[in-house]
């Protein structure tokens, strides 16, 4: 591996004009892009800018509809995933693309050709993740493994290749500020090397950090090219997203009101055999406070959503409350009843039916608790149309739903818009509590500031907040008050500003137990 | 030859079709494709294989139809849920009913006509071994096939490079396709194998089993079959296990029919098909545990993003 | 050439119409082709097939017989398939009804009174419900495959007929045939028209559709069936229950399989014998999918169908060909219906290799290795 020397001028891969068309829409525009050996470049974006639709391409996942693809200086044509690899390119998608039924060995030969035989593969993976300090264990199955772990199989994955450019897609989404930086270490390995990294990310300190040069997207066109160490968190910001985003003011009411919502020593065994279960988790939310609960994924955030709206219930009926009534063993309608509103994390299929009308899925969350207007015809339970697309109007209206026609299906709205309805639906109950879980995933800029300063605004007027959230720029501009849940136990809670990003990441580490880790926090609280 | 023996001779012959078409649904499921469809391709296959046997006196003809048969009719099965993603458990019921219609239709003029039964052939040396012996190495060709198909499949799906992908296509086949692997192409093979090992079990019915043509004459096997593909948790071995179990259940009410033990024939012949029921109850009732055996994407449909 | 499919924005509604009709036509051409290779003039014998049997009134009362239990089994259906229930075991129900409802006539056939023929229908659709409450118990509470286990079941009450007709219910005035004693006439579901014998089951079918597409289309009943159907997780969001929607439709569907069983056999056989349905509850799953799962749609194609009965009939006498001819009809019609269905959310294109942009060339089908 000395490429370093060899081609120092000619751009490892170098994209011109290229463009991606679904239907009439264009998801990539006239892309340029170049990448020279050795250096960790930024792709930076906003969701939805077209990043992942260009590394799709630049991976052969994704035909382009036109422009070119160089690489080395010879115009290239990638049409497969495979052909991306025998050219030097590696991938480590966002979204894992794992199996979670089989062994890390197993799935790290799928990625790999078939010259090497299925035993080698693991001595080989194993001597990879000791030279990169990325340990692994090749007989264990996935489904049983982190998404810190479940990360590094990728990249032993994409390394087996013996790549000349990875590509990395928002990496560092779904690690602990401490596991990202230990990433990091890896990074600059490769690039001592001689090979480069294309970085995906939205998160600015990252970029500024690592990377020796950054190309911006906007709306499927390049919108800047630069170093992004010479420029201000704020330019960067411009150029991702075009004008300055309005600042969240924060909630901070000094008085705090009722508690509204309670967790007491809230146990749920784990439902599937994927699933995390919650082991005593105490929490309370007063009127007025925005509470956030941090974490990286899959620690718990969904099993203790589905645990307070009551999808699933629990067998003691005192360990949870809402407005200081025990309803454990109640359903999700019961406490609806009560004043309660619930944002999944998913939007489609759970928050939202995608294939039925916006005012259909009005119904979907209101259906009871709206009963008097929405329903007529006694028993038979007719549902009132007309109010009910009345009441979808004021929804769209106050939450700015951009939407063609008066009522599309669900599916047809963007991620932004459709979680806009989505929190608008609960917002226009006034609901005394509110539990949102990942508020502004895949969301762009303008909606995730939105329905931010709507949570804060909630609070303010006396609802009691609760915000599960990965996001800890998210939480640090909503939260009043902060906690963190690792492996199904929720830590103590402290005030927001009491914690710093390190805290809070050796929390997320479950480093709970370790009270000399934390005195500086709690003394604070 | 004994009573036990003689016995044990039909609880063989009962078995081998149950065990060729849920060795072959299996496969299909691995690849996470739910083809309802066994029966239609079982019996399109029985009656192919007795019509070529007819045509040209040679079973083994007969046996390479009903493959053929059963291969071409999964064909359309995947050319409707792959190609056009039509949903998955609708269409195995259209491939049943039409498979029935088609091959009743094709039967007609050869109801009651005698057929040739599948010559066994013995394995010099080993069917000379008491009890054994005839058997297990005295048998027709298609047992020995069934046989080959489960320690094949077993061998392919765990030690190959191939099987390893058709595993990999049955839990995610969002990030099979993100691999560059063909989701499409090796769900058509997988079909088209289980169309295949549906037609040869439908061939032993027409050819070993009872060497005639009966209209319905596969009575629910194809539907037995794939309660076996979901005993067995998807597992090669145990098909054979299962297949052989339910082979005995069928063999032994046949048996208490004829001792005549004063239970009604028909209760007695019902008893094949609650013994489905009760099995698929004590396998599946266990949530957690069906969840971790199911390949994960079975049944869903699949668009490529392109 | 290769086909791919690009999913629409919107469901089309143009197609949501049109996919039957466009299935029906191409039934039709495959069976104009199915006659050609029998050795039969193609459009003669369509003619008789589908069009000579509307043409008689004798044959439209033996359409109307024959939609009757199709449209009642299909609405039941259809509630099942909407909601992800896939009771494929309507066939077994119907028997069970058909048993239960007769247990009036056949064991108390000296009681002679008014409520003869209402508690007959009442049985025959508690026979039903209770039939198709197994695989609902089995589903909701033991996790088991209700597609599986329905099926069986009809094996088991094929026997079970078999054996009641046979031995504890067989007629004393028999001459040792395999049946139940006549029915007497207060047992026997009247006919509603003059001129042929279609009788009551008829506005059975008629009213159930319209009770049922009255509550899919207004009720939030109907809608929660929708929801649960088409995203279990966004049905539990909305509060609703799976597990007690396993139960709604699937004794719903039993039921109304089950009046189908006793109203074929009081209205039409006058008798239990062993062989009562000439496959109603499988043919009812194609009707159920050709009406769109939408019960108004589902009296059309139940009509249909019967055609397809009756047609059959006919070109068995006039053509001598097998009436098998009826049940491949029946398979290709299904088969079409599904395939157009696919038009309704995506847009299917035709691609010749060479003629796309030359970066996209192989590997469209994610690649080879």
């Amino acid at each position: 591996m000395s490429v370093a020397g060899a081609s120092a001028e000619r751009p490892l891969l170098a994209v011109r004009n290229l463009t991606k068309l679904f239907g009439t829409f264009a998801a990539c525009n006239g892309i340029d892009l170049d990448i020279q050996p050795g250096e960790i470049h930024a792709l930076l974006g906003e969701n939805g800018a077209g990043k992942s639709t260009l590394v799709k391409m630049l991976f052969g996942v994704l035909a382009p509809t036109s422009g070119q693809i160089s690489w080395r200086g010879e115009a290239v044509s990638i049409a497969s995933p495979s052909a991306a690899r025998k050219l030097g390119i590696g991938m480590v998608f966002q979204h894992f693309s794992l199996f979670e039924a089989l062994t890390v060995a197993e799935n790290i030969a799928l990625s790999l050709d078939g010259t090497i035989p299925l035993a080698r593969v693991a001595e080989r993976a194993a001597e990879l993740s000791r030279a990169y300090g990325l340990p692994l264990d090749p007989k264990a199955h996935v489904a049983d493994l982190s998404v810190g772990e479940r990360q590094r199989i990728e990249i032993v994955r994409a390394l087996l290749q013996n790549p000349q450019l990875i590509i990395l897609d928002e990496p560092t989404s779904v690690l602990t500020p401490q596991e990202a930086d230990r990433l990091f270490e890896t990074l600059f390995k490769l690039r001592a090397e001689g090979r480069s990294v294309l970085y995906i990310s939205h998160r600015l300190e990252e970029v500024q950090r690592i990377c020796d040069r950054a190309t911006v997207l906007r709306h499927g066109k390049v919108t800047g090219a630069c170093d992004p160490k010479k420029e201000t968190a704020a330019s960067l910001a411009r150029m991702m997203v075009g004008a300055d985003v309005p600042h969240v003011s924060a909630a901070g009411t000094s008085t705090k009101g009722d508690v509204l919502l309670e967790a007491r020593h809230l146990d749920m065994p784990a439902r599937t055999p994927f699933a995390v279960s919650l082991k005593d988790v105490s929490l309370k939310v007063h009127a007025g406070e925005v509470l956030a609960i941090a974490g990286v994924a899959g620690n718990g955030q969904s099993e203790l959503f589905d645990a307070l709206s009551g999808e699933y219930t629990v067998a003691d009926q005192n360990a949870v409350l809402i407005r200081q009534r025990p309803v454990g063993q109640q359903g999700i309608t019961a406490r609806r009843l009560l004043g309660a509103g619930f944002v999944p994390e998913e939007r489609h299929g759970h928050a939202a039916v995608t294939g039925m009308s916006l005012s259909d899925n009005l119904v979907l969350a209101r259906n009871q608790s709206d009963r008097k207007a929405f329903l007529g015809g006694g028993v038979l339970g007719i549902i009132k149309y007309v109010a009910v697309r009345l009441a979808s109007r004021r929804i769209s209206e106050a939450m700015d739903v951009r939407k063609s026609g008066d009522d599309p299906t669900a599916g047809s709205l963007s991620g932004g818009n459709l979680q806009k309805y989505i929190v608008g639906r609960e917002l226009d109950r006034q609901p005394a509590v509110l539990i949102v879980n990942q508020p502004t995933w895949g969301v762009d800029a303008g909606a995730a500031s939105r329905i931010r300063q709507a949570l804060v605004d909630l609070a303010k007027s006396g609802s009691a907040v609760l915000v599960i959230s990965q996001d800890l720029d998210e939480i640090f501009e909503v939260a009043t008050e902060v906690a963190v849940i690792s492996e199904g136990r929720l830590s103590d809670i402290y005030p927001a500003s009491a914690l710093s990003r390190e805290k809070i990441g050796l929390l997320m580490g479950g480093l709970q137990g370790q009270p000399e880790a934390l005195t500086e926090a709690a003394h604070a609280h | 030859m004994g009573i036990i023996e003689a016995i044990l001779l039909t609880v063989v012959t009962a078995a081998t079709p149950l065990v060729l078409a849920a060795i072959g649904e299996l496969v299909t499921e691995r690849a996470g494709v739910l083809n309802l469809g066994v029966e239609g391709m079982m019996i399109m296959g029985a009656v192919l294989a007795f019509v070529a046997t007819q045509a040209t006196g040679s079973p083994y003809v007969g046996i390479l139809a009903g493959i053929g048969g059963g291969a071409l009719f999964s064909l359309l099965f995947g050319f409707l849920t792959l190609t056009l993603v039509a949903n998955q458990v609708a269409t195995g019921l259209a491939l049943t009913i039409l498979g029935l219609g088609i091959s009743g239709q094709i039967g007609e003029a050869y109801v009651g006509m005698s057929g040739t039964k599948l010559p066994p052939i013995a394995i010099p040396g080993l069917s000379e071994i008491p009890y054994l012996g005839p058997l297990l190495f005295k048998q027709d060709l298609i047992f020995y096939i069934s046989i080959a198909l489960v320690i094949g499949v077993n061998w392919f799906l765990f030690k190959t490079r191939a099987g390893l992908k058709i595993r990999a296509i049955g839990d995610n086949h969002g990030s099979a396709h993100a691999l560059g692997i063909g989701v499409i192409r090796t769900r058509y093979l997988a079909v088209l194998f289980g169309g295949a090992c549906a037609g040869l079990a439908g061939a032993q019915l027409s050819l070993v089993y009872t060497p005639q043509w009966v209209e319905n004459m596969s009575a629910g096997r194809g539907w037995i079959a794939l309660a076996l593909v979901v005993f067995a948790s998807w597992r090669p071995w145990r098909v054979l296990a299962g297949g052989y179990l339910f082979g005995a259940v069928s063999i032994s009410q046949l048996h208490a029919q004829a001792l005549g033990l004063g239970i009604p024939s028909q209760f007695l012949s019902a008893l094949p098909y609650v013994a489905t029921v009760v099995v698929l109850v004590l396998i599946s009732h266990n949530r957690r545990m069906t969840l971790i055996n199911t390949p994960a994407s079975l049944g869903k449909p699949f668009v490529p993003d392109r | 050439m290769r086909i791919e499919l690009e999913k629409r924005p919107q469901a089309s509604v143009f197609y949501a119409v049109l996919s039957p009709f466009i299935a029906l036509v191409l039934t039709v051409i495959a069976g104009g082709i199915m006659f050609w290779l029998l050795g039969k003039d193609p459009v003669s014998a369509l003619y008789s097939f589908f069009v000579e049997p509307l043409l008689d009134v004798w044959s439209l009362h033996e359409i109307a017989i024959k939609a009757a239990p199709l449209i009642l089994i299909g609405v039941g259906l259809s509630i099942c398939y909407r909601s992800n229930n896939w009771n494929i075991g309507a066939e077994g129900q119907f028997i069970m009804g058909a048993i239960a409802g007769s247990i009036v006539p056949v064991v108390f056939h000296e009681w002679h009174s008014p409520l003869v023929l209402p508690l007959m229908l009442i049985f025959g659709m508690i026979g039903g419900a209770l039939y198709a409450a197994i695989p609902a118990f089995l589903k909701a509470n033991l996790n088991t495959n209700e597609i599986l286990s329905s099926l069986m079941l009809v094996y088991v009450a094929q026997f079970f007929l078999d054996w009641i007709v046979r031995g504890p219910w067989r007629s004393p005035e028999g001459y040792n045939f395999p049946v139940t004693r006549n029915f007497a006439p207060e047992a026997i579901l009247p006919e509603i028209l003059d001129s042929g014998r279609t009788n009551l089951g008829f506005v059975f079918a008629i009213v159930a559709a319209v009770l049922i597409w009255f509550m899919m289309r207004y009720t939030l009943k109907g809608f929660e069936i929708t929801v649960l159907g088409q995203s279990e997780r966004a049905g539990r969001f909305a509060g609703f229950s799976s597990r007690r929607m396993i139960w709604f439709s699937m004794l719903l569907s039993g039921a109304l399989a089950g009046l189908a069983g006793i109203s074929e056999v009081s209205g039409n056989i006058n008798k239990l014998q062993p062989i009562i349905s000439p496959g109603y509850g499988f043919t009812a799953i194609i009707v159920a999918f050709l009406g769109r799962l939408n019960p108004l749609g589902i009296i059309a194609a139940g009509l249909f169908l019967a055609l397809t009965y009756v047609g059959g009939e006919a070109v068995q006498l006039t053509l001598t060909v097998s009436d098998k001819v009826t049940r491949v009809f029946q398979g290709l019609l299904l088969f079409f219906v599904l395939s157009c269905d696919t038009l309704i959310l995506y847009k299917i294109r035709l691609v010749f290799p060479g003629r796309t942009a030359a970066v996209a060339q192989d590997g469209l089908q994610g690649g080879a290795e």
